[in-house]
């Protein structure tokens, strides 16, 4: 770890060299591309268990965000009674807010998505079009024009290999990212866990097998709409340019997440960490690479190649890479 | 059939657009109004709803909901008759708008634009943007169901990205540029034949620019409102909505798939684009960023709320959503000068409204500025994502479902059935 500050340090630096740049940009893409996983994985729960495409993840990761400013920031929940060090504080502070998001996904899925079983996939879509919509707004109003801090503890640090300098948060999405595809895998061991994937399968058949369907729908929306908090998070972490928790790009960025889905297939959760990085992987090298061909390709050109590779991968496969096909029968 | 409106003798009095005759007279008398609400007439005027909509603060919005209905009764061939999930028709209200503003704009030394009449520019933006439909339709063929609906969902982030990357068309990337007016000239000479942007006198009337304007985007709606009535009750609309109910099962009876898509999504992309150059012509000046998601998803919530499927359900869906922002807003001023006086309610309405700085409320109709005191633009966006809610869970069928029983219970009554 540098001792400097990291102004200094990037002022420093002599002009970098081919494998800096490539080891640099290969962390960026990694580190985006865990942060699109994130956000895929919480969107694959849902859709797997509920049958529904909920648009309003990036909505409740904006959400989620206001909420661990307001507990960590505004009133520094746990860590007001306890001594210790900060970051501590920090983390018990996040899952208080990861928490609470859960619970939203939860009163959501009993209010607006319960009383829609059986109605068409589409409506079901257009209802957590609207919870955006909605969430998106209160959020904004929220927070107000003006960012607010997170306070992250290792802020806008950065280590080094060889000669690349890279910050820490890369890091910490990557590690937040592997966690919760490890957690995931091993909910999957559980008996709740093997309820869910029973009741993905075939919702009637996992209910005459005596499978709690409904409790199965509250855990997958509150595990989103969690996952959906912790993307948010750690999206919001210094070196990213639409950072600035809950700023206005960052409703915007589910809608970066969703080519990972599609690109993945909406149903595997697999399919949600391999489209999130290539995702990931394709939008950073892209802007890396491709920047001296900015007068054809215009500025920002970088945001759009997902959706291209989305497109792209939608016509060869129609179901993503590893999506379920839908057999159709007459 | 006297007596007995349910009674059909062949199929072309079922297939009729408006099968009793009460319905003619009806559509006609409303027909009427619609025509005559501009003039100042004094019975017309002297209706209910009509006496504030001829109004001219009322009447730019009324034409901002002719746009929006005229985009919204092509989203609902594609979306309600074809079933194909479209999130990406604010980038075909784009194309529309883009191709005017080349064919009709003014052009300057770093602005392109041939300065072309309306009779060209507005055909035209309908029909790239149909042109645009159909290389976009293979995907539909390929891509089912909500992952057509996502994808269609990148198209709108492309096409924001494209007018960015030629800003000759779409003009600087903050600011947009300025868009042909509505005026009618026979090639590019200097007095045009109708101005619609500017007062003038018609037979007997004086006429404002807002009632001009009406005028035109009313009779276009007519017109592209009837086109699509006739559509969805021909062999094309048939097609469709065989596609609609189960596209293999339609396939084996011998609807052609890609055909019937490819159709339903050039003919649903001419309505966009014809409703993109009008709306940014009304507006006058757009940048890019206008046509992005939201304005998408404005557009599914009309047909949501107004009835899927149905062209009345279309535009009630659209003066439903483009009015009731004003609505609201005339209410909250109501609910303010309540909570400033001394009834029974008044701290009720005070409870809800704030009124100053200090003063406790939900809402704020004074302060645009955000946070906790909700400002009215916020109370908007929220209402009408509770709206859109509310009527996916009690009336999937909108606002026309709503009519449709009201008109059913008065038929049998007193009887229920």
């Amino acid at each position: 770890m540098n001792m400097f500050p990291t102004v200094v340090a990037i002022a420093a630096r002599a002009p970098a060299s081919e494998i800096t740049i490539f080891v640099q940009t290969l962390a960026k893409a990694l580190a985006l591309g865990s942060l699109y996983a994130l956000l895929a994985l919480g969107f694959v729960l849902i859709y797997k268990t509920t049958q529904t495409v909920n648009f309003s993840q990036g909505a409740l990761a904006l959400t989620g965000t206001w909420f661990m400013s307001m507990v960590f920031i505004d009133w520094n929940f746990p860590g007001r009674f306890l001594g210790g060090p900060t970051w501590g504080h920090w983390f018990l502070s996040l899952i208080i807010a990861i928490c609470i998001t859960a619970i939203l996904g939860m009163v959501i899925e009993r209010f607006a998505i319960r009383p829609m079983i059986g109605e068409p996939l589409f409506s079901m879509a257009m209802i957590t079009l609207a919870l955006e919509v909605i969430l998106r707004t209160v959020s904004f109003d929220a927070v107000h024009i003006n960012a607010r801090i997170l306070s992250i503890p290792w802020g806008s640090k950065t280590f080094t290999i060889g000669a690349a300098w890279i910050p820490w948060s890369y890091m910490a999405a990557l590690l937040a990212a592997l966690s919760a595809f490890v957690g995931t895998w091993l909910f999957f061991k559980t008996r709740q866990g093997i309820a869910m994937r029973a009741t993905s399968f075939d919702q009637e058949a996992a209910m005459a097998q005596g499978i709690n369907v409904h409790r199965a729908f509250s855990i997958a929306w509150a595990s989103g709409a969690g996952l959906a908090a912790v993307a948010g998070v750690f999206a919001s972490m210094p070196p990213w340019p639409a950072a600035g928790a809950a700023s206005a790009e960052g409703a915007f960025f589910v809608f970066r997440a969703l080519p990972a889905v599609i690109l993945g297939g909406l149903d595997s959760v697999f399919g949600a960490l391999i489209g999130g990085l290539i995702i990931g992987l394709v939008e950073i090298f892209a802007g890396q690479y491709l920047s001296s061909y900015n007068s054809v390709l215009g500025v920002g050109y970088q945001v759009v190649v997902p959706y291209l590779v989305m497109l792209v991968g939608l016509l060869i496969r129609p179901y993503g890479l590893f999506g379920t096909e839908e057999i159709r029968r007459v | 059939m006297r007596g007995r409106p349910k009674l059909y003798t062949s199929y072309s009095a079922e297939k009729a657009l408006f099968p009793t005759s009460t319905q003619k007279v009806m559509v006609g008398l409303l027909l009427a109004v619609l025509v005559l609400m501009p003039f100042d007439l004094p019975v017309i005027n002297d209706l209910p709803l009509i006496r504030f909509l001829g109004d001219n603060a009322w009447l730019r919005l009324v034409n901002r909901m002719l746009v929006f209905a005229i985009a919204a009764v092509g989203l609902n061939l594609l979306s309600g008759i074809a079933g194909q999930v479209s999130l990406g028709h604010a980038f075909f209200m784009g194309v529309g708008a883009y191709t005017a503003v080349l064919m009709g704009g003014a052009s300057s030394s770093r602005l392109w634009g041939w300065g072309l009449p309306m009779w060209v520019w507005l055909p035209a933006a309908g029909l790239v943007a149909a042109a645009v439909g159909v290389l976009v339709a293979p995907a539909a063929v390929r891509v089912r169901g909500l992952y057509l609906g996502i994808a269609t969902i990148g198209l709108v982030f492309i096409g924001i990205h494209l007018s960015r990357v030629f800003p000759e068309i779409a003009g600087p990337a903050a600011l947009g540029r300025k868009w042909p007016r509505l005026e009618l000239r026979f090639w590019k000479e200097e007095t045009p034949l109708i101005d619609f942007s500017r007062k003038g006198h018609w037979l007997w009337f004086d006429i404002g620019y807002n009632q001009k304007t009406y005028l035109l985007l009313l009779s276009v709606l007519l017109v592209l409102s009837l086109v699509a009535a006739n559509l969805a009750r021909s062999r094309t609309g048939r097609s469709w909505a065989a596609i609609r109910d189960r596209d293999v099962a339609a396939e084996i009876m011998g609807v052609p798939e890609f055909k019937a898509k490819t159709t339903a999504f050039a003919i649903s992309s001419f309505y966009a684009g014809i409703a993109g150059a009008l709306f940014s012509s009304l507006v006058g000046q757009m940048n890019p960023e206008a046509w992005n998601l939201l304005l998408s998803v404005e557009l599914i919530a009309i047909l949501l709320i107004g009835g899927m499927g149905r062209i009345p359900g279309a535009l009630m869906g659209s003066f439903f959503v483009v009015l009731s922002p004003r609505f609201l807003e005339e209410f909250m001023r109501w609910a303010a000068e309540q909570a400033e006086g001394t009834g029974v309610l008044a701290s009720f309405w005070d409870s809800i409204i704030s009124l100053g700085a200090s003063d406790f409320g939900l809402v704020s109709i004074k302060e645009t500025a955000l946070g906790f005191p909700l400002p009215l633009s916020a109370l908007d966006e929220i209402i009408y994502g509770l709206l859109i809610i509310v009527f996916l869970l009690f009336e999937p069928m909108g606002m026309y479902g709503i009519w449709i029983k009201i008109r059913n219970y008065w038929k049998g009554w007193p009887f229920s059935y």
